[in-house]
């Protein structure tokens, strides 16, 4: 890319005084002063959320209801503040869900430390963990802050599910091709 | 002792309209910032029994009217933290050094006047001295060392650094303030016509034209020793938050911050009340205008209320100004100072000097 | 496997590099020597080779020779031609001979690996998020490395059982299997139980146990090592942790006088588990079952966690000036150091003994051998209280004399390192008859009567050395922070001895111990703590060859004294 060189012109007598630019500056900031604020009313009205917004991590369940969380601790491995502790633990036998077989036992998120990057929602390989809507928060104590598995889930709700892995992987046990 | 108390009742209603109006210029100068820059500015402060009133309840509060009791009230219950390394007893001295000189100055000026029974008309004033206006710039200069020492006793480099500047500053530009109000005097004081350095004199000599008119250079001068002298931006160098932290302030907190913060308005509003006394005639209606009030009470009432509104658009400007200009690099303000304000003032004196002569 | 330390050298030429090689030696292995990556999953270079995986294909050649005279076929630009073998071959069922070429990188081999890696993930589940081996599960590192990174594969893939309990430690994924059989090589031939074994055909292959059997070796969880995939899991690791938080820390395993290499995965304090660390002197890649389990004691409730005189938790110092009370109190002191200590401590034990001098005795702590990796000898370093002069001779089970010396009044204070005298035969009313101070980590009936416990720490949280059967030197680092509060032994000894005797204390290191101990003791002359290997350091040892040790026959240990029966060993 060429350089242009602007040539700088010297400055005029009236503009040496400096008080023509003091009045054009205070003719611009007077018919500022008559413009519509552009403030918003915080509490009251709420700013509305961009598609992608990163607001608070949450964990969701899928239509179903089933945790979607395996414990596989990648976002636990990937989250810069270190804020992620998860306790992985194993799916009873017994249960409607036997065959995912691992689900956290306790899920941590120390809200005190995230940073909202979203890596975890990025790394997440079942989908389970997403930075959603809401992002005022407040506690009273650093312990309250700590956000445990039942207040993730709560915050989290319920999205759809487009790939149903786990569930074709039931039902393919259900009705094995044997030979 | 009829006067003393009428005097006494004065003095309290005009440091009551003094600290009022600096107190609602803080309100003015956060209303007034956030126009310009496209907010809404102070708005949430209600008071319990009039918020409830229809209409004029939500009407205060949008206008932040009790901001500056919530602020006040603020101020006074902050905890008052003394920095363990401040020097004791100039620390503590400091504030009230800075607003004492400011408050002072109002003795003598005159804020409109009444009648009497024949309607003769009297200046309403503390103390009509004949060295006025040489009172209120030796009371003002005093102001510097207000912030000189808070600078000094503070015992760290930024509100040392600050202390440094506004006393450079306030010299510089007193220097400038006192050759541009000279012409004046010198009108004033025609040959044959011996009115002293009376503001009430002045005042009254702005009858006709005022000395804005007259003289224009005089008063751009003194306007800007004035944003000078009240270290308002651009000139704000002892402040200057952005390269200071909080300059001269910066160690102090609570009440102790808000003396300096009352301090800078009522400077401002005792500056306008120069200005406007010396330039903009005072409690005169309009140039060759004689004023449409009646010789009454009234009459009073209406001339405080005109130089008052004289000394809010004044206010206005200053704030005004403030949000529209950055702050000069301090080379530049020495240099403004000495450089080009001095000798642009000494040309001014000579000049109007031997107008005055010509025309007596 | 095969022994190839006395084959002759040959040359062989990897990807254009040549190398000389012992002959007979595996290509795969040959290959790694120059950093050449032969990806393989059946092949183990301690099992036999069964080829089955097809994921090591090279391309082979040899140098041509002309069969009627034997000389060597030499091209255009004079260099001997090179006979390519039409088809790629496995590198794993290749040993080297002279004149051996290999192609590891062609296109040939590059597809070859690629279509293996599809066939391999045609029928895998792919739950990488939920299985235990991700992180170092070849499968994975080998599909991004030589696999295309995409399926083809639409069809619904097989179903196998998902939770098979082999036996009490392993669990069996059988979707996960790849049927590399390095698992029923191991039990075949390592563990001499041939317990599994593959039933049904082609992609329904599925690894179970024989009928009626079950993988109840004590060195069944070395097949969870072994195993490539997430197909066989501990099922104490099992869903505990995944291995890419853990900390590696190389350790020796306590559990008996072999000294088994061993690495400890810790994260933030806790260990998760013991794996073995390959040292081809003492345990190949092999660890038993028991010596994994050892880290549970750390978190073990009877763990004694912080000093206490007469019950009463006080803090470390009063604790010390405690025992200086107790030490000056008693005219006859007698100690009772242990194979358990490191020999930095047995040295620094030594020092303390010298300050109120008295008896020192050991305990033999005796228990079944198995023959391989588990010798007759529990404690991991009786041989270093010998070198370090702790003991003159080897320790009994019984301390009768001990006993004795009690009931006669000779004995008023007992110093005891972490060793339960009831089952050295003493009484109840013998205990009662002496002040006894206890260091040790766990809580034991000797531990109840102490007037004075002193907490010490486990191995895994101190560094230090043992000297195993062998008499090899070998060191181990401290993986995880002891208990709040408590000192390392070494530090706890100097923190009496120093108090005792009245001197400041200086906390010791391990290289200032070892600095005096190269120099006062013939044994580790020359010894450098910091350059001891990895593999430990064989010391010379002939002065001690006289002690009728326990040990008998294991693996890379034959006995050198003739063993004496345990009748005697008892007296």
């Amino acid at each position: 890319m060429a350089t242009k060189v602007l040539e700088r012109k010297p400055l005029t007598w009236a503009e040496k005084t400096y008080l023509p630019q003091i009045v054009h500056g205070l003719k611009i900031t007077w018919k500022a002063m008559f413009k519509k604020p552009i403030t918003l009313q915080y509490p009251e009205e709420k700013p509305e959320l961009p598609m992608g917004y990163r607001g608070i991590p949450t964990l969701v369940k899928d239509p179903n209801g089933r945790e979607k969380c395996v414990s596989c601790q990648l976002c636990e491995f990937i989250c810069p503040p270190k804020a992620i502790r998860i306790t992985p633990g194993e799916i009873p036998a017994d249960a409607s869900t036997a065959h995912v077989e691992k689900a956290p036992k306790a899920f941590e998120i120390n809200m005190l430390r995230c940073i909202y990057c979203g890596l975890c929602q990025e790394v997440c390989p079942e989908e389970a963990i997403f930075l959603q809507n809401a992002f005022s928060l407040s506690g009273y104590s650093r312990q309250e802050l700590v956000f445990q598995k039942d207040k993730l889930y709560e915050l989290g709700g319920t999205l759809p599910d487009t790939h149903h892995k786990w569930d074709k992987k039931k039902a393919a046990a259900a009705h094995p091709h044997h030979h | 002792m009829e006067v003393i108390l009428l005097k006494a009742l004065y003095a309290l209603l005009m440091i009551g309209a003094v600290m009022g109006l600096a107190a609602y210029s803080v309100l003015g100068e956060r209303k007034i910032s956030a126009w310009i820059q496209g907010r809404i500015g102070p708005n949430r402060t209600s008071f319990p029994l009039i918020a409830k009133i229809p209409l004029i309840g939500p009407a205060l509060r949008y206008l932040g009217i009790w901001q500056p009791l919530a602020d006040g009230l603020k101020f006074l219950f902050k905890e008052d933290p003394i920095p363990g390394h401040v020097k004791g007893i100039y620390y503590m001295m400091a504030p009230v050094l800075v607003l004492v000189p400011a408050l002072s100055t109002m003795v003598v000026v005159p804020f409109g006047e009444y009648f009497d029974s024949a309607g003769k008309a009297y200046p309403l004033i503390l103390a009509d001295i004949d060295l006025g206006l040489w009172f209120i710039f030796s009371l003002a200069s005093l102001g510097v060392y207000g912030i000189v020492l808070a600078g000094w006793a503070a015992n760290s480099k930024y509100p040392f650094i600050g202390g440094i500047r506004s006393c450079a500053q306030l010299i510089s530009y007193e220097l400038v303030m006192g050759l541009s109000v000279l012409p004046i005097i010198v009108w004033v004081n025609a040959p044959g016509v011996s009115a002293g350095l009376s503001l009430v004199s002045i005042v009254n000599t702005q009858g006709g034209a005022w000395f804005i008119m007259t003289q224009p250079l005089s008063a751009l001068l003194f306007l800007i020793a004035l944003f000078a002298e009240t270290n308002r931006l651009p000139f704000d160098m002892p402040e200057s938050e952005t390269e200071l932290v909080g300059g001269f302030h910066t160690e102090y907190g609570s009440f102790k911050f808000g003396f300096f913060f009352l301090a800078e308005y009522a400077h401002m509003v005792i500056g306008s009340a120069i200005f406007s006394l010396l330039f903009l005639g005072g409690w005169h209606f309009l140039p060759w205008i004689a004023s449409p009030w009646p010789a009454s009470i009234f009459g009073t009432i209406c001339s405080v209320l005109w130089f008052l509104g004289k000394i809010v658009f004044l206010m206005f400007f200053f704030i005004w100004i403030r949000w529209t200009l950055p702050r000069f690099r301090y080379d530049q303000v020495m240099q403004l100072a000495w450089g080009k304000l001095l000798p642009i003032a000494l040309i001014n004196l000579v000049f109007y000097t031997i107008l005055v002569a010509f025309i007596s | 496997m095969s022994d190839l330390k006395n084959a002759p050298l040959v040359t062989i030429t990897i990807d254009g590099q040549e190398l000389q090689v012992p002959a007979g030696m595996n290509v795969i292995a040959a290959a790694a020597l120059i950093g050449k990556e032969i990806p393989h999953y059946c092949y183990h270079p301690r099992l036999s080779i069964v080829g089955n995986c097809r994921m090591c294909m090279v391309e082979l050649g040899m140098v041509m020779k002309d069969r009627a005279t034997g000389q060597v076929i030499l091209d255009e630009a004079g260099k001997p031609k090179i006979g390519w073998a039409p088809k790629p071959a496995i590198g794993c069922g290749t040993q080297a001979v002279n004149g051996l070429h290999v192609k590891t990188d062609t296109q040939l081999v590059k597809d070859c690996q690629k279509g293996v890696m599809e066939f391999l993930l045609v029928n895998h589940p792919l739950d990488c998020p939920i299985c235990d081996q991700a992180g170092e599960c070849t499968l994975q590192e080998f599909a991004t490395d030589y696999g295309q990174g995409y399926s083809r594969f639409v069809e619904e893939k097989n179903v196998k059982p998902k939770r098979t309990q082999l036996g009490p430690r392993v669990m069996l994924d059988d979707e996960r299997c790849i049927l590399c059989a390095r698992c029923i090589r191991f039990c075949k031939e390592i563990a001499g139980e041939d317990v599994l074994g593959f039933v049904d055909r082609g992609s329904y292959s599925t690894l179970t146990c024989y009928p009626g059997k079950a993988l109840t070796n004590n060195y069944s969880l070395n097949t969870v090592d072994i195993c490539p995939v997430g197909a066989l899991t501990s099922t104490d690791f099992r869903f505990k942790m995944r291995v890419w938080f853990l900390k590696k820390t190389d350790s020796i395993c306590t559990e008996s006088s072999v000294g088994v290499n061993t690495t400890v995965w810790s994260r933030e304090g806790q260990i998760y588990r013991i794996t073995p660390r390959e040292n081809g002197e003492v345990n190949d890649s092999w660890m038993a079952d028991s010596g994994r389990a050892l880290y549970e004691k750390v978190e073990a409730p009877e763990r004694l966690k912080c000093p206490k005189i007469n019950g009463n938790t006080v803090p470390l110092p009063e604790a010390i000036d405690r025992a200086c009370e107790l030490f000056d109190a008693a005219q006859k002191v007698a100690y009772v150091a242990s194979g358990h200590m490191s020999v930095e401590e047995q040295f620094l034990f030594k020092e303390l003994t010298h300050v109120q001098p008295g008896d020192i005795y050991g305990v033999m702590h005796v228990q079944e051998a198995d023959g391989f990796l588990i010798s007759a000898d529990s404690t991991p370093n009786m041989r270093g209280g010998l070198a370090v002069g702790l003991w003159e001779d080897l320790p009994q089970k019984q301390l009768s004399a001990l006993g004795d010396k009690i009931d006669n009044g000779a004995v008023t204070l007992l110093v005891v390192y972490n060793e339960d005298l009831f089952e050295t035969g003493l009484t109840e009313a013998q205990l009662r008859k002496v002040e006894i101070i206890y260091l040790g980590t766990h809580r034991n009936r000797t531990s109840e009567y102490a007037d004075l416990v002193l907490p010490t720490l486990m191995a895994f949280e101190k560094s230090g050395s043992f000297i195993n059967q062998q008499w090899r030197l070998q060191t181990f680092a401290q993986a995880v922070p002891g208990p709040t509060g408590l000192l390392p032994d070494i530090c706890l000894m100097e923190h009496l001895r120093s108090h005792l005797v009245g001197e400041a204390y200086v906390a010791p290191t391990l290289t200032g111990i070892w600095g005096r101990l190269s120099h006062e003791n013939a044994l580790f002359k020359g010894v450098l703590f910091n350059k001891i290997p990895k593999t430990g350091q064989l010391l010379e040892a002939e002065a001690f060859a006289h002690h009728a040790f326990l040990e008998g026959k294991g693996l890379h240990y034959e006995p050198k004294v003739t063993i004496i029966p345990e009748a005697v060993q008892a007296s």
